[in-house]
């Protein structure tokens, strides 16, 4: 559905059902250089088992109007800006990646707001390599073939996301791609890709955010993930007290073990 | 800047969406003969149907051993997913029937295979989808014919029968230009000698019953897709960009900003038209994809002999393969077929319908049929046969001439086939 946020429009998958603000909340966020669609299948499971559900396109991805934000905060603040926009005081928020950054300091800054927390595919810090930025800025192509190598964990990926005959190789590079060309409608030069990073690489909020989070926490950890290896967790899960749950995948927790993964988030919401 | 990358096409043909099953340790893609698969429980039944869970429910729709044909072509071809069918005419159906419907229109090459061309001139009129055809190198023609119910535009890498070679980046950005997908039929050159998407293409198909399969077994086919045309923006396709009330108002660019062509097709395409692919015809084509590096590298190389050795015989008028100079396509080869411009060719044999007929039946390792892309040389002589009630004005028409001969060349020892050639030469010059 569309609805204005900040003043400019925004997109949120709804799960193949209308919204319904009163019933139980949850947001999906998406990493960087990718929309709402790997939320897809998890989202429409929810939507159809009781809860109202926004899988966001964050500003400047995809189907949302940029400008991009500055960092993470800034999108943390248009999560709560789009649940004000839609009637929704309170939400469980479910990140993946660099949404899962968002979420977490989306959480700390209304901790009464967020019910439960779900971090996909995380890290913290979650640094970015020099090699990886700087391929990014001079090369955004030749930088998502080194992310989609490094984020994917086999060339078997199934049953198929979003469904059989799907091949996530190419399915994530074409996602890249199509996010980077609808963001070239925000003017020359710009990119992204490289943005998604930077903001990642850039965050420093996390334990921040973290001392001020109140509501349950839940990792769902890829473990051939190389990108956000569970290791780059320990601190965080730690300082968020957070229930631990590792699937069969790498960096693409959704798509190579949607599964496990919803097992994984059902248990988390409850 | 170094880097790492995907795995490179040899290794995606043996690996690509398969791995040792889970279940028995099979390393071998095992065949799933089984029109159906069993739930889990109620919820996990209803979650399949309504597309919260991916997983098989019925063959028709989608089959574990289908699934690794359909991931192994999109990772060979570059694309987001594949969907395997009967044919390559179903395939090439199933492209059309998920994005056209009665009042839409088709531009598309002249220089397609019979079958299309039947398809699309004949067929489908009659289900009210009208086609415009285009020389293949009239680029100005092809932006000439685009109307404003056009869909798609289409045509084949090397155009049949003479080789023509299309034009793809330039005829993609034509179509790009009108907020329409260009699809291809790369069924003679296979993903090894050309990524069709790489140069603009956005949807591929193959008759997979030919170079892909390679052994002459199955009839089958598969269709691709870039996942890189915007239906929405586009604006022309509401089949993808508005609620289908076939399956719940189910909005598929929403559902998938990748997939969502390859979602209707599935959903909608497999499901009501059925052209499905039986699993066993799967794994034999999966079984040729195994070696078709190998193959078409051979391919290429015999013809290469056979060509040259055409081109210098004196009953030989003319050999159409556009690695020679001679052929209007050869600049266009060079770019986009660096590796070689496949197998299957032509050559015009100096002489009368007699001769050609003595010619071809005199042959010993060339098998006389209607098919291409076999391990096995095949010969066909379209004026006794596909083409046989023409007149030779006719035959002139459609760039055939009485003495025309379709070769495929197959992976035998290529001196062996130049001695059969040799040997039905001499037959020929005594006939009249």
């Amino acid at each position: 559905m569309k609805v204005t946020v900040e003043g400019r429009e925004a997109y949120a998958y709804t799960g193949g059902r209308p919204f319904d603000p009163a019933l139980p909340c949850v947001v999906f966020i998406h990493g960087a250089a990718n929309d709402h669609s790997p939320y897809t299948l998890l989202a429409r499971w929810f939507a159809h088992h009781g809860f109202g559900v926004l899988a966001v396109d964050l500003p400047g991805h995809s189907r949302s109007a940029g400008p991009l934000k500055a960092d993470v905060r800034g999108y943390a603040q248009w999560v709560w800006a789009l649940l004000d926009a839609v009637g929704v005081q309170q939400a469980a928020l479910v990140g993946h990646s660099m949404g899962s950054l968002i979420a977490l300091e989306a959480a700390g800054l209304a901790p009464a707001r967020a019910s439960r927390l779900v971090l996909i595919g995380t890290a913290y810090p979650m640094k970015v390599s020099d090699t990886l930025l700087a391929t990014a800025r001079e090369k955004p192509l030749a930088a998502m073939a080194m992310v989609n190598s490094w984020g994917i964990a086999t060339l078997a990926t199934k049953p198929g996301y979003p469904g059989p005959g799907n091949w996530l190789h190419g399915s994530a590079m074409a996602l890249m791609r199509r996010v980077q060309a609808a963001g070239e409608a925000m003017g020359p030069g710009s990119n992204v890709f490289l943005h998604g990073f930077e903001v990642c690489n850039a965050y420093q909020g996390g334990l921040e955010a973290a001392a001020r989070v109140t509501c349950p926490v839940t990792m769902v950890l890829g473990r051939q993930d190389i990108m956000t290896p569970p290791r780059a967790t320990r601190e965080l899960a730690a300082a968020l007290k957070a229930k631990v749950t590792y699937v069969p995948s790498g960096h693409h927790q959704l798509a190579e073990a949607p599964d496990a993964t919803l097992a994984a988030v059902r248990e988390a919401l409850g | 800047m170094a880097g790492p990358s995907d795995p490179g096409f040899d290794t995606l043909a043996l690996h690509a969406g398969a791995a040792p099953d889970p279940a028995t340790g099979a390393r071998a893609v095992p065949i799933h003969l089984s029109t159906s698969f069993v739930f889990e429980n109620s919820e996990h039944a209803a979650s399949l149907f309504n597309m919260e869970r991916s997983g098989h429910v019925y063959s028709r729709i989608s089959n574990p051993t289908n699934a690794v044909l359909e991931e192994r072509l999109a990772a060979l071809e570059g694309g987001v997913g594949a969907i395997a069918t009967a044919s390559g005419q179903a395939a090439l159906h199933l492209a059309i029937s998920t994005i056209a419907g009665a009042g839409h229109h088709i531009v598309a090459s002249t220089a397609l295979y019979g079958g299309s061309h039947n398809l699309l001139a004949y067929t489908l009129k009659r289900f009210g989808i009208e086609t415009t055809f285009v020389k293949p190198g009239d680029i100005d023609g092809w932006r000439a014919a685009i109307r404003p119910n056009t869909r798609l535009l289409f045509g084949e890498t090397l155009g049949n029968p003479g080789l023509d070679v299309l034009d793809i980046p330039t005829v993609s950005a034509i179509a790009h230009e009108a907020g329409l997908p260009l699809l291809v039929d790369s069924t003679f050159t296979t993903p090894w000698l050309m990524k069709p998407m790489e140069h603009g293409a956005d949807l591929v198909f193959h008759s997979a019953t030919k170079f892909l399969s390679g052994h002459g077994t199955v009839i089958g086919g598969v269709l691709a897709d870039s996942g890189l045309f915007d239906w929405e923006k586009s604006g022309r396709f509401p089949e993808l960009s508005q609620p289908y009330t076939g399956f719940h108002g189910m909005v598929f660019a929403e559902e998938s900003t990748v997939a969502a062509f390859l979602l209707r097709a599935r959903r909608e395409g497999l499901r009501d038209f059925g052209a499905c692919m039986s699993p066993h015809t799967a794994w034999l084509i999966l079984q040729g994809i195994e070696t078709l590096p190998l193959r078409m590298a051979r391919h290429v190389e015999n013809t290469r002999k056979v060509v040259a050795f055409l081109a210098a015989h004196p009953m030989v008028a003319g050999v159409g393969y556009p690695e020679l100079e001679s052929h209007p396509s050869h600049a266009l080869a060079k770019k986009l077929l660096p590796r070689g411009c496949g197998s299957v060719f032509s050559f015009d044999l100096k002489g009368s319908r007699n001769q050609g007929k003595a010619f071809i039946e005199s042959l010993k390792i060339f098998s006389h049929l209607a098919n291409v892309g076999d391990c096995r040389s095949l010969v066909i002589h379209p004026a006794s046969t596909t083409h046989f009630r023409m007149d030779d004005a006719a035959l002139a028409g459609a760039g055939i001439t009485p003495g025309t001969i379709r070769l495929s060349i197959g992976l035998e020892d290529a001196d062996d086939l130049v001695d059969d050639l040799k040997r039905a030469f001499k037959v020929a010059e005594k006939a009249q």
